[in-house]
C-alpha cells in the first residue's frame, strides 16, 4: 500500500496561513491504515489547527471530513458542498488524492498534509518499509521475490556491491543489504545458479523515466469514450 | 587470459595491458584530484608517482565528494607521461553520459578503465543530490567491452570511425559480505568483458589466499589479471577507523599493534604534552612502520599464486608510493 506521514504542524500552518475557512479531508484507505490520514488523524489534525491558529489570535474554522477513496473521483461528489463552502482544502490523502480533488473540483485550493513515502508494508507495530519503487517492470522473478530496485540502494541488477557490511547497506547499519537477502533467499531454496547470469541494463522506460505513465485497457472501455 | 582482438595482439595497447601481457608483475597507483580546478596539483602528483607505477588510477568524485573529474585530470596525467586508468562510477552518469565521456576519454588518449558502482552519494558533501544507477558496474564492464569489441553502443546500434579501445577493469572486494558470493561475483564480471581486476585493501593475507585459492578453482586467475589493493597504514587510530568503519576491510590487531608499538615512546601522554616536535617524531615513526608493513604484504601477496600485480592506494600520501615499489623490489618498472 502507500506509506504516508503527516507534514509538521508548523509547515501545514503555513499551508492555510491565508484562509479563514480550512476543509480537512481524510482518506479511508491506504493512509487510515499506516496511521496518516484516516478518520482519527483528519480529526486531530482539524483540533490542532483550530487550537494552533486560535492560540496564535486568527483562529480558523476547521471542518474535518473523510472519504472512502480520495483517488477515485465517484467519492469526492459527497464532499463537493463543504469543499465549496471553504477557503482551502487540507488533503489528507496521498498525493494522488490530492490531485484527484485539484482534478475534480476546479475552483478549489487544495494543499497537502501529508508527504507521500513510498509503496510498502507494515513490518512490526509501528514501523513501514519501501518494498516496491513501480517500475513498471517486475524482476522479482529473477530475485527470489526480493526487489533491488527498491530495496537495494543503488538499485543494482548484478549485486551486491561491496558496501555489503553483516547484512547491511553501507549507508546505514539499519538498512538490511537487499543483495544479502536474495542471496540467503537463493542459497537457501537451492537456486543460486539464478545469480550467475548478468543481468543486462534494464529498461527504465517503464518506470518513470519514461515520462509520466498511463495505462489503457480497451478490454474495459466503454464503447462512447473509444469514439 | 583475456581474448585478443585482430591487429596488433592488444585490446587497448595500454602500458598497464602490455606489463601485465608480457608476465610481469604490475603496480598501480592512484592520484586523488583535487576539490578545484587547480591542474598543477595534479602535474605535481604525477610528478611523485611517474617511473613508479605502470598507470594510475585517476579517483571519480570519490567517497561521493565533488572534486576535479576523472578524465579532466587524466587527460593532465597523459600529457604529464604518466598513464592513467580512468574510474567512473554508476552513480553520476547513465548510460548516454558514460559511453559519451569515455568516447571523449579515448579521444584525449587514455586507455584504462575501471568500472565501479560508487559511493552512495549520502556519503559525500552532496547527500541531498539525486542518484543515477542506470547501469551497475557489471553492465558498464559489458558495455564498454562490446563498444570496443562490436562497435556497438549499448543501444545495440552499430557506430562507424574510431572504436574505444579501453583495457577494462572493474574492483572486487574479496571480504564484504555475502563473502562466499563474491568470487562468483568476479566471475560475472570476468564474463562481462573485464581483463584486470583491482581489489580492495587487502591487510590480511591468510583470508586473501583463501579467496584466491577459490579463485583459481573456479578458473578466473586464468582469465583476468588480478591486482591486489595494498595500502600504507599512517597511524593506528587510522587504521582502527578503517577496520570498524570501511565494509570489506579486514585488519589484523597485529598489524595495529605493530603501529601502535613504534608510537610506544609517545604513548601515555595527552595531546597537550606532546610538543609539536614529538608530534612530528611520532607520526614519521608511523608512517615508517606503515610503510614497512605494505612492503611485507606485497612481498607475501606476490608468492600467491594467480595474483598480477598490486594496487597501491596511497591517497594524499603520494610520497609513499616510491619507497614502497623501491623497498619491495620493483624498480625499475618495465619497459615494454
Amino acid at each position: 500500500m502507500i506509506i504516508a506521514e503527516q507534514k509538521p504542524l508548523a509547515e501545514v500552518k503555513a499551508l492555510v496561513a491565508d484562509a479563514q475557512k480550512v476543509l480537512v479531508v481524510g482518506c479511508g484507505t491506504c493512509v487510515t491504515v499506516c496511521f496518516a490520514g484516516g478518520a482519527r488523524e483528519a480529526a486531530i489534525m482539524a483540533a490542532s489547527l483550530r487550537m494552533a491558529t486560535q492560540l496564535d489570535g486568527n483562529g480558523k474554522e476547521v471542518a474535518e471530513v473523510v472519504v472512502q477513496r480520495q483517488c477515485e473521483w465517484e467519492y469526492l461528489d459527497e464532499i463537493a458542498q463543504q469543499v465549496g463552502e471553504v477557503d482551502v482544502v487540507l488533503s489528507l490523502g496521498c498525493g494522488i488524492g490530492v490531485q484527484a480533488m485539484v482534478e475534480h473540483f476546479s475552483n478549489a485550493w487544495v494543499v497537502p498534509g501529508l508527504n507521500t513515502s513510498f509503496l510498502g508494508l507494515p513490518t512490526e507495530q509501528g514501523v513501514w518499509a519501501e518494498r516496491c519503487a513501480a517500475c513498471g517492470d517486475c524482476i522479482l522473478g529473477l530475485t527470489g521475490g526480493i526487489c533491488p530496485i527498491a530495496r537495494c540502494s543503488k538499485s543494482l541488477l548484478n549485486g551486491p556491491c561491496g558496501g555489503s557490511e553483516n547484512g547491511h547497506c553501507e549507508i546505514n547499519a539499519e538498512v538490511p543489504c537487499a543483495w544479502q537477502l536474495i542471496y540467503d533467499r537463493l542459497s537457501s531454496l537451492g537456486k543460486l545458479d539464478r545469480l550467475l547470469e548478468i543481468q543486462p541494463p534494464k529498461n527504465w522506460r517503464t518506470a518513470r523515466d519514461g515520462g509520466p505513465r498511463k495505462i489503457v485497457r480497451p478490454d474495459l472501455r466503454l464503447p462512447a469514450e473509444e469514439e | 587470459m583475456p581474448p585478443e582482438p585482430n591487429g596488433n595482439g592488444y585490446l587497448s595497447g595500454s602500458n598497464l595491458e602490455k606489463v601485465l601481457k608480457h608476465g610481469h608483475f604490475a603496480v598501480t597507483g592512484e592520484l586523488g584530484p583535487p576539490q578545484n580546478a587547480d591542474g598543477e596539483v595534479i602535474r605535481k602528483k604525477a610528478k611523485l608517482l611517474k617511473g613508479n607505477c605502470d598507470a594510475v588510477n585517476l579517483t571519480d568524485n570519490q567517497t561521493a565528494i565533488v572534486r576535479m573529474s576523472s578524465i579532466g585530470a587524466g587527460a593532465i596525467v597523459v600529457q604529464e607521461g604518466l598513464e592513467p586508468i580512468i574510474q567512473m562510477t554508476c552513480r553520476d552518469r547513465n548510460r548516454l553520459a558514460m559511453q559519451s565521456d569515455l568516447l571523449g576519454a579515448y579521444a584525449l588518449g587514455m586507455r584504462n578503465l575501471l568500472c565501479l558502482s560508487g559511493d552512495h552519494q549520502t556519503f559525500g558533501n552532496h547527500p541531498t543530490a539525486k542518484n543515477v544507477f542506470d547501469l551497475d558496474s557489471i553492465q558498464m564492464v559489458q558495455m564498454v567491452s562490446l563498444m570496443r569489441d562490436t562497435k556497438v553502443f549499448q543501444c545495440g546500434e552499430a557506430f562507424k570511425g574510431q572504436e574505444p579501445r579501453f583495457f577494462v577493469g572493474a574492483a572486487e572486494s574479496p571480504f564484504a559480505n555475502p563473502i562466499e558470493f563474491r568470487p562468483l561475483r568476479l566471475g560475472k564480471k570476468v564474463k562481462a568483458g573485464a581483463s584486470f581486476i583491482q581489489t580492495q585493501l587487502i591487510y590480511d593475507i591468510e583470508a586473501f589466499k583463501t579467496f584466491m585459492t577459490k579463485v583459481r578453482e573456479l578458473g578466473l586467475s586464468e582469465k583476468v589479471y588480478i591486482l591486489a589493493g595494498v595500502g600504507p597504514l599512517k597511524s593506528p587510530t587510522m587504521a582502527r577507523y578503517m577496520k570498524d568503519n570501511v565494509p570489506g576491510l579486514w585488519i589484523p590487531d597485529q598489524l595495529i599493534e605493530r603501529m601502535a608499538a613504534v608510537g610506544a615512546p609517545w604513548a601515555g601522554k595527552s595531546k597537550d604534552e606532546l610538543t609539536k616536535e614529538d608530534k612530528k617524531a611520532r607520526s614519521a615513526a608511523w608512517q615508517t612502520e606503515g610503510i614497512k608493513i605494505c612492503i611485507e604484504l606485497i612481498q607475501q601477496i606476490r608468492e600467491i599464486e594467480g595474483v598480477a600485480g598490486v594496487h597501491i592506494m596511497a591517497i594524499e600520501w603520494e610520497e609513499a608510493v616510491k619507497p614502497i615499489v623501491e623497498g619491495a623490489g620493483l624498480l625499475p618498472r618495465p619497459i615494454v
